[in-house]
């Protein structure tokens, strides 16, 4: 073990630059979200991740954001494993009937102020599912979204592209259109 | 003693079904059937339903013959399986939940994936559903002095796919576990009924994320055998190429991720590191980090061109360098040793009984993987060791991963080397009488079937079970014993899908 962290210190990082904003994302936070209050939060923010019924491939995608690479960790956004804890609401998934009220309760136990964030093409309207017997059809159908991240599943780069969109509309503190 | 081909001699044998035989039983065939499961003659493979019918997949333990049979429902009912035979329980109360049609003798009637929030019963039926009033889930009990129960789930405190967990616990030992799945239910094989084949294409290769290449895999070998279409060799070797590009994202970061569910995340960083260098390449190479939509049927959608290649031996090489310090970390670090060793113990018993396949499978000593016993090509054609070992606790499983990654790059190795030159996809035909095809692919984490009736490009009826059907309850027999805080590292030693499981 010494020897693998005495070697990281000699070998550069594998940490790449941070991209650019998604200008789309950008501008549907400019439309949904506008609190003057979200300025005391601070240059940080804390992730809920729930799953309410995607195939996984989100969640894999997000555990990259995790990675050496990406190291979302950087930005000051992390995981937390409580609603309680959490600024920000991360959603997968077309919504699977079967999970509409956890969800529901998930989104009712993130205090005040909050953003849910829709990962992943099912998320946004059921995706490939919609129209199922089983399925709702959409995280906005359920709660309230601030920002789609789209893609099946989206790649690391272009979740963090969404999130520090987000970061930037918390930080600059928005005010409503 | 009658073999299994016997059986299929004493039913009515179904065209048009391929590559294995399919037949129509009486009900006591399917009951000598269901007995000859229950003494451990042969394995129970998949059992599933249609509006009024009922199939049981069936192999034979010593020769590999693989068999369907099908019994008709006219009355909505058939007898029970899961009476005889523990790992039919499960898929007896899906097939209620969706078909209506009753196991007759189920000793556990509640509803498996139904959580009476769909608004409607028996979605995939053709019974007419009475409203009835349901009661809420009856979790089993356990007797003791001082038991308290701990629920867990459905929403999880990572970042992982959603279901329940409710221990009985002795203190930090836990008694009991039981599980509640069908959260992530989307209905996919509802979807299926009646879509063209590049939408069931999509729909299979959206079960489970982690496994898109190996749903896609056995998806399109089903309608090829359906077809009676040979796939052209380019495609069979690149889809090898894929499926093993697959098999080695998901062990390297299981590896790293069962280390840190023993809070060892120096592993966990590292194999991420590893893992991501795989994903890398396979979207260079494929065009999508997670090879969707790469396999499809009649061949492959996207070609691999040198520059592809080359940034495959480049991260081979690399993995090459990096992974046996890893290993040889993990092997050395006794904190480590001592969590994963003898933790979550599957004795080979239970493994045989319920056919468990995959890493778990092979940790426990059952040495069933379908790219050997079935050998289907281009596997036939390629040098490769089953690793099998008979402990069966955690650190088993990581290591038949460790293997299996060892083995993965030299399958890799090879197809480069040989890979010719050809067509990339043969045209698939609409055939106006309804055809069936079944195909079996050895996924990361388990053999992946899939069954299906297509007739004039539109399939009629699919089937995709998952390897977690077979392995899921087991985790409730290896955790007993344990104490709840190994429960992470025996779940991630398991890695089973829920998606793919709940469909």
């Amino acid at each position: 073990m010494r020897k693998l962290l005495f070697q990281s210190l000699f070998r550069p990082p594998f940490t790449e630059q941070a991209p650019a904003p998604d200008d789309a994302a950008v501008n549907e936070l400019a439309s949904a979200v506008g609190n003057a209050a979200r300025r005391r939060l601070g240059r940080s923010l804390s992730i809920r991740e729930v799953d309410a019924g995607s195939c996984n491939g989100c969640e894999l995608e997000i555990h990259a954001l995790n990675n050496a690479y990406y190291d979302v960790e950087r930005f000051g956004i992390r995981f937390v494993a409580s609603p309680r804890h959490a600024d920000v609401l991360m959603v997968t998934g077309p919504v699977t009937k079967n999970m509409r009220e956890a969800l529901e309760r998930t989104y009712h136990a993130v205090p005040n102020p909050k953003w849910v964030v829709a990962i992943g093409d099912c998320a946004r309207d059921g995706g490939c599912f919609a129209g199922s017997y089983a399925v709702v059809g959409g995280v906005s159908a359920v709660v309230p979204v601030d920002l789609h991240i789209p893609g099946c599943p989206p790649t690391p780069t272009a979740m963090l592209q969404g999130l520090l969109a987000l970061l930037e509309r918390v930080d600059a503190g928005a005010v409503a259109p | 003693m009658p073999s299994l081909i016997d059986l299929m001699l004493e039913g009515r044998k179904v065209p048009q079904h391929s590559p294995w035989p399919r037949a129509m039983v009486d009900a006591d065939l399917w009951k000598f059937a269901a007995g000859e499961l229950a003494r451990g003659r042969w394995s129970l493979l998949d059992q599933w339903a249609e509006p009024a019918s009922v199939h049981m997949a069936i192999m034979d333990g010593l020769t590999a013959e693989i068999a369907t049979v099908s019994l008709d429902c006219p009355d909505h009912n058939y007898p029970s399986v899961g009476l005889h035979h523990p790992p039919a329980l499960r898929l007896e109360r899906a097939i209620n939940d969706l078909f209506g049609l009753t196991a007759e003798g189920l000793p556990d009637a509640r509803p498996w994936l139904d959580h009476d929030c769909w608004g409607v019963g028996f979605p995939l039926g053709n019974r007419v559903y009475g409203l009835s009033k349901t009661s809420p889930y009856r979790f089993l009990p356990a007797e003791g002095d001082g038991l308290h129960q701990i629920a867990v789930g459905p929403v999880h405190a990572g970042i992982i796919e959603p279901g329940h967990f409710r221990f009985t616990a002795s203190g930090e030992t836990v008694v009991r576990l039981e599980q509640r799945l069908g959260y992530t239910h989307k209905g996919i094989e509802g979807l299926m009924m009646g879509a063209d084949l590049e939408r069931a294409a999509a729909l299979a290769g959206r079960v489970s994320g982690d496994s898109t290449a190996a749903y896609a895999y056995a998806f399109s070998k089903a309608v090829e055998a359906a077809l009676q279409l040979a796939v052209p060799d380019r495609a069979v070797w690149l889809r090898a190429l894929v499926a093993e590009l697959e098999r080695l994202a998901n062990h390297l970061g299981d590896i790293g991720a069962i280390c840190n569910d023993a809070s060892f995340t120096l592993m966990h960083a590292h194999c991420s590191v590893l893992r991501e260098s795989v994903l890398r390449a396979s979207h260079r190479a494929f065009g999508h980090r997670l090879l969707r939509d790469v396999i499809v049927p009649g061949g492959v959608s996207h070609d691999l061109d040198d520059e592809g290649t080359k940034i495959i031996r480049a991260m081979l090489g690399n993995i090459r360098l990096r992974f046996p310090a890893l290993i040889e970390l993990y092997d050395n670090t006794a904190s480590l040793q001592d969590r994963t060793v003898d933790t979550g113990v599957l004795t080979p018993a239970l493994a045989k009984q319920y056919a468990a396949g995959g890493y778990i499978g092979r940790a426990s000593g059952r040495s069933f993987d379908a790219r050997r016993t079935l050998a289907y090509p281009p596997y036939d054609s390629l040098r490769f060791e089953v690793p099998v070992l008979n402990e069966g606790d955690v650190n088993a499983r990581v290591w038949i991963r460790v293997r299996e990654v060892e083995q993965s790059l030299s399958l890799i190795d090879q197809i480069l080397d040989r890979l010719l030159q050809g067509p990339l996809r043969a045209k698939v035909e609409r055939l106006r009488e309804p055809r069936e095809g079944m195909a079996i692919v050895e996924g990361f984490r388990g053999d992946v079937l899939v069954w299906l009736r297509v007739q004039d490009g539109r399939i009629e009826r699919c089937r995709l079970r998952d390897p977690s059907w077979f392995q899921w309850p087991l985790l409730e027999a290896v955790i007993e014993n344990n104490i709840v805080a190994d429960f992470p590292l025996c779940n991630k030693s398991f890695n089973c899908s829920y998606s793919g499981q709940d469909l």
